[in-house]
């Protein structure tokens, strides 16, 4: 019976996160259309708001091509654990209050440890396709995600010492109710380093380096069509979305917010992490793409420097405040 | 009894993948078959109440050192594993050295004995969490080996810098103009 609820819980879960995954699509193409004095997607439905749903059906109903060069085994699940890499890293997200499916003591780690499991799908996109564009990107995406991923776990360090846990529960509980309480304001160092180490793990502008389309087509997944394309693209945006996630829980003060609403307790993490795409979203359509060597200069020569600075000065505080 | 299904799941796995790593003619099939070798690890220390080191197990094995290994393969662009002379060239006698060695190893597993039970119980660590009774562990009883590790892995990082260095200024000598117009 408890296997069961778990279940229906983790389907309920992946389906919203899902229509949510869908909807990001739209939200997207809407602002970078309308920022670009556009309309973004108008015929289907009313505004393109059946849009996503279009592009799912479309997407799945296309022929599926495998390249006669490619590694075919690695080729298909290649997609496959890009995309459960981040599904799992849902699972210990707390939406709400009690509300995180396995509240576990290391959460913080365990999604560390699964967006690094999603650089393997994209690694391997890239060579079991057997193409020059996708390898490229393939080795560009393991080099920039070993390197903003020891930045972005170090600005998070900060976060671990003041909350002293690494339960995602704790550490938005630790930074109470009050908006003047939360780690945004001691911890501003470290959200700095968190928020372009975020845009460097996810692929993001002014980091899309793996898929920018003017060198290398479409990066690693040049080779890919249909489903395994949209599971790309999936993993990419659910990624994204945890990604916001962790920003909101560790720096934002998570399901806190101003006023408690009735019957729908995620009300204000929701509105976070929807903030947090925006903000995705907008330096998209604002920032140009970075030079690969200037990428690396700023992920080691900056980036670690400064969290490991915010490292020191956390620690100083600590002693000195007791 | 969920325990020891979940344990025989891991050890089975851990061991038909280090065999699959060896016997693998393709290299980067080889290194994902250690990648599964590495979450099974984790899992046994999850089944250990250890959740800290299983996470660390997954971060640094697999997020950092197997990438790693994947990037040399893929520099050297090895689609096929190199045909390596036999280490023991007769057949018979790779065989029966083989064996000899599988029966010393078990023949060892009797005298295993179960350690002293420490000031860490099982209860002990669910109450503080294993993350932190590591801490209090390495930052006070086991200070001095920390910080010898910590001397060894330096002094490791700045003889990759010199070897990297030396390197560049040999690049340099050839070609100083690339140098001056990156600059």
């Amino acid at each position: 019976m408890q296997i069961l609820i778990i279940i229906l819980q983790i389907a309920v879960l992946l389906a919203v996160v899902l229509l949510h995954v869908a909807y990001t699509t739209y939200f997207e193409r809407k602002i970078i259309g309308h920022m670009q004095v556009r309309m973004g997607p108008m015929r289907v439905g009313w505004h393109g708001l059946l849009q996503p749903i279009a592009d799912g059906i479309k997407s799945f109903f296309k022929e599926d091509i495998i390249p006669e060069q490619a590694d075919k085994p690695l080729f298909l699940a290649a997609p496959v654990i890009c995309l459960v890499a981040m599904l799992a890293s849902l699972a210990v997200l707390p939406f709400a209050e009690g509300w995180a499916l396995a509240d576990i003591n290391i959460g913080l780690l365990f999604i560390f440890a699964m967006s690094s499991l999603a650089s393997y799908g994209i690694i391997l996109a890239g060579w079991a396709s057997n193409s020059k564009y996708t390898f490229l990107g393939g080795l560009r995406s393991m080099a920039q995600v070993i390197s903003y991923e020891i930045p972005m776990g170090l600005s998070l360090v900060g976060v671990m010492m003041l909350s002293g846990s690494l339960n995602l529960t704790e550490i938005v509980t630790a930074q109470g109710t009050s908006i003047f309480s939360i780690y945004l304001f001691p911890q501003i160092i470290g959200f700095f380093v968190f928020f372009i180490a975020m845009l460097a793990e996810t692929n993001r502008v002014p980091f899309d380096l793996p898929e920018a389309e003017t060198e290398l087509v479409s990066g690693y997944i040049t080779e890919y069509s249909g489903m395994r394309y949209a599971m790309f693209f999936m993993a990419e945006y659910i990624g994204m979305m945890v990604m916001a996630s962790i920003g909101t829980v560790c720096f934002l003060g998570g399901w806190n917010g101003p006023f408690a609403i009735p019957f729908f307790p995620p009300f204000w993490f929701i509105l976070k992490v929807y903030g947090f795409l925006f903000l995705f979203i907008w330096i998209r359509a604002t920032l140009p793409r970075y030079r690969y060597d200037q990428l690396m200069a700023l992920g080691w020569k900056l980036l670690i420097p400064l969290a490991l600075l915010n490292i020191f000065l956390t620690g100083l505080f600590k002693i000195l405040v007791h | 009894m969920f325990n020891q299904i979940l344990f025989l799941y891991c050890a089975v796995v851990i061991i038909g993948t280090g065999l699959l790593a060896v016997r693998f003619k393709n290299p980067v099939y080889s290194v994902l078959s250690v990648l599964v070798l590495f979450f099974h690890m984790a899992g046994l220390y999850l089944l250990l109440n250890a959740e800290f080191l299983a996470a660390i197990q997954i971060i640094v094995y697999a997020g950092a050192i197997l990438v790693l290994y994947l990037f040399v393969i893929f520099l050297v662009n090895l689609r096929q594993e190199l045909t390596i002379e036999r280490f023991i060239a007769s057949r018979r006698f790779g065989t029966f050295a083989s064996i000899g060695l599988g029966v010393c190893l078990l023949a060892v597993i009797p005298s295993f004995k179960l350690g002293a039970k420490g000031e860490y119980p099982v209860e002990r660590i669910e109450q503080l969490t294993h993350t932190k009774a590591m801490g209090f562990e390495l930052y006070s009883t086991y200070i001095l080996p920390f910080e010898v590790a910590g001397l060894i892995l330096l002094i490791a990082v700045i003889g990759g810098l010199v070897l990297a260095r030396k390197n560049s200024e040999d690049v340099d000598n050839s070609g100083t103009d690339a140098c001056e117009v990156k600059k």
